[in-house]
């Protein structure tokens, strides 16, 4: 894509600026929508409407939120450490948007198609977990800090998992780089790696049960590295006030807010990278039907962002379905269970790729 | 192991037992009353604000006196023996001009107590209970239909009668009775 701007721009800092525009705006309009689908849905689930009041539905009730949350006092109390406390939501942010940088958006709508894409997204959202220790520590807060440090407790040990099935991924198909994950599992339906992957020979069946657990385990961490439930200890309302982001009003509060639906839908992204063919079509492109080339890359993003609020409403319907668990339960679930079973998992994997 | 691996399917199985559940409950219709569009159906005895029919009204006070709070507040002024005041709707004959008949619904308790006294059956709960104001004062319903002039007059006409009979009455007492001193009890 970089190419591409720089072959018609002709300036590297414009097509830079230009390719960085696309991921925030990207994440600015995922936002509006995921929160309104949040909203919904949970509404719905608990046989309530929802909003309903701000435009058709409540469509509009986004917009509403921030305007408020605009024009909300920037509190920092007295015993805030005030340079962590400011820079903290700044690089929570920046750790998920950076890591929107190697999300294969669509073929062409790829920030940097580098060869360590998958490792560099688990790598670089382990930044977000610098900025909520940093929040928590400068809030001065008993509760805050209580739920940072659950926070990196939790994404660090749900970290180990999500790897190990990456691993298991990256030695089937033998790359990191997601671009030429997502171009491996190109055609149809059964050539997504959760049914096995490319090819037609006796392992790809042998692999779709190892596939399946894989995703289980992958969906269940990555789950946990989002802080969402039933993984929310860290920001407990019941327990924590609202852990890390207790002391934060207004824009910085809604950074955090930003990062945190931003991460929803990254781990999505990497679970649809990974399992369900990426950005391909499961029944093929209609750009191909009527010979339109430039039609494909636009529907290989519908289909892409398709997959991916899909799991985003799953993780919203396991929020609504699962009580929260407590912090040793969350640690059992970890290296009791998760850690195990990917390990064993991808041993199989492994031994079935050597046939 | 054994433990381990239905601990594995035991949470597997229950939680997609629980979505099924969740899932469902996305498509069950809302229970939600959209509330100033959609009013909810109350039921047939609800207790809001109160209504006097003055046409019916008698002016009795007995709804003042049974209420709680004393939140009812009645003046009467009595009619003058040739005025028709008319009836009621239920056959009774009106003797008295209401001129004064104020509800202040900021104490109101809505007991419903005043409603049974009534004679007449004109004071009575009416569905209506959307009527908060800004400024308490607003609160004070006068129901009483006579105009402040028409009030003030009937006050004046009772007090000329009064005074009318008074002067009568002492232009009587002037003139001199010998019969009172007999109804006295005597000295004895």
């Amino acid at each position: 894509m970089f190419d591409f701007f720089y072959n018609l721009t002709g300036s590297e800092i414009i097509s830079g600026l230009i390719i960085t525009l696309f991921p925030l705006t990207f994440i600015l309009l995922y936002v509006i929508f995921a929160v309104y689908l949040e909203r919904k849905v949970s509404g719905h689930m608990q046989d309530r409407l929802g909003p309903m009041r701000v435009g058709y539905h409540g469509t509009l009730q986004l917009f509403a939120d921030m305007l408020k949350l605009i024009q909300k006092e920037d509190i920092v109390a007295r015993d805030n450490d005030k340079l962590l406390f400011n820079l903290a939501p700044i690089i929570v942010f920046i750790g998920s948007f950076a890591a929107m940088a190697a999300i294969p958006l669509s073929s062409f709508l790829i920030g940097t198609n580098i060869d360590l894409g998958i490792i560099y997204i688990v790598a670089i959202t382990g930044l977000g977990v610098v900025g909520i220790l940093m929040a928590g520590w400068a809030s001065n807060n008993k509760y805050s800090l209580l739920g940072s440090m659950r926070s990196v407790a939790q994404i660090i040990s749900y970290e180990i998992p999500t790897l190990l099935v990456i691993l298991s991924i990256i030695m089937i198909t033998g790359t990191m780089n997601l671009g030429t994950l997502s171009e491996m599992q190109t055609g149809y339906i059964w050539n997504w790696m959760i049914f096995g992957g490319p090819g037609t020979d006796i392992t790809k069946f042998l692999f779709i049960p190892f596939m399946i657990i894989a995703f289980l385990v992958i969906y269940i961490s990555t789950l946990a590295e989002v802080n969402r439930t039933p993984f929310d200890i860290p920001e407990a309302e019941s327990e924590l006030v609202s852990g890390y982001h207790t002391e934060y009003a207004g824009m910085k509060f809604a950074m955090f807010f930003l990062s945190e639906y931003a991460n929803m839908f990254i781990v999505s992204a990497i679970v649809v990278a990974l399992f369900f063919g990426g950005y391909q079509s499961p029944v093929g492109y209609f750009g191909n039907l009527i010979n339109v080339p430039w039609l494909i890359p636009i529907e290989q993003f519908l289909w892409f962002a398709f997959k991916g609020l899909f799991f985003v409403f799953v993780q919203i319907w396991l929020r609504w379905t699962l009580p929260r668990l407590r912090v040793d339960q969350l640690m059992t679930v970890s290296w009791k269970y998760l850690i195990p079973i990917a390990f064993v998992n991808l041993l199989i994997i492994g031994l079935i790729t050597l046939l | 192991m054994k433990e381990y691996f239905g601990n594995i399917y035991t949470a597997l199985t229950t939680i997609f037992i629980g979505m099924k559940i969740t899932f469902k409950h996305l498509f069950t219709p809302a229970v939600t009353i959209q509330y100033p569009e959609v009013k909810p159906q109350l039921p047939e005895r609800e207790r809001n604000r109160l209504y006097v029919n003055m046409d019916d009204c008698i002016g009795c006070d007995q709804c003042s006196r049974a209420c709680p709070v004393s939140c009812i507040e009645i003046e009467t002024t009595k009619s003058l023996p040739g005025e028709d005041l008319g009836k009621t709707s239920n056959g009774k004959k009106k003797a008295l001009w209401v001129t004064n008949f104020t509800i202040d619904f900021a104490k109101c308790c809505y007991c419903q107590l005043c409603v049974f006294p009534c004679p007449t059956e004109c004071i009575y709960m009416t569905d209506v209970y959307e009527f908060s104001e800004w400024e308490r004062d607003k609160l004070v319903y006068d129901f009483a239909t006579l105009t402040p002039e028409e009030r003030q007059e009937k006050r004046d006409n009772l007090a000329k009668f009064n005074a009318e009979k008074e002067a009568e009455k002492l232009k009587a007492a002037s003139a001199p009775k010998p019969e009172i001193k007999k109804d006295q009890p005597e000295d004895k």
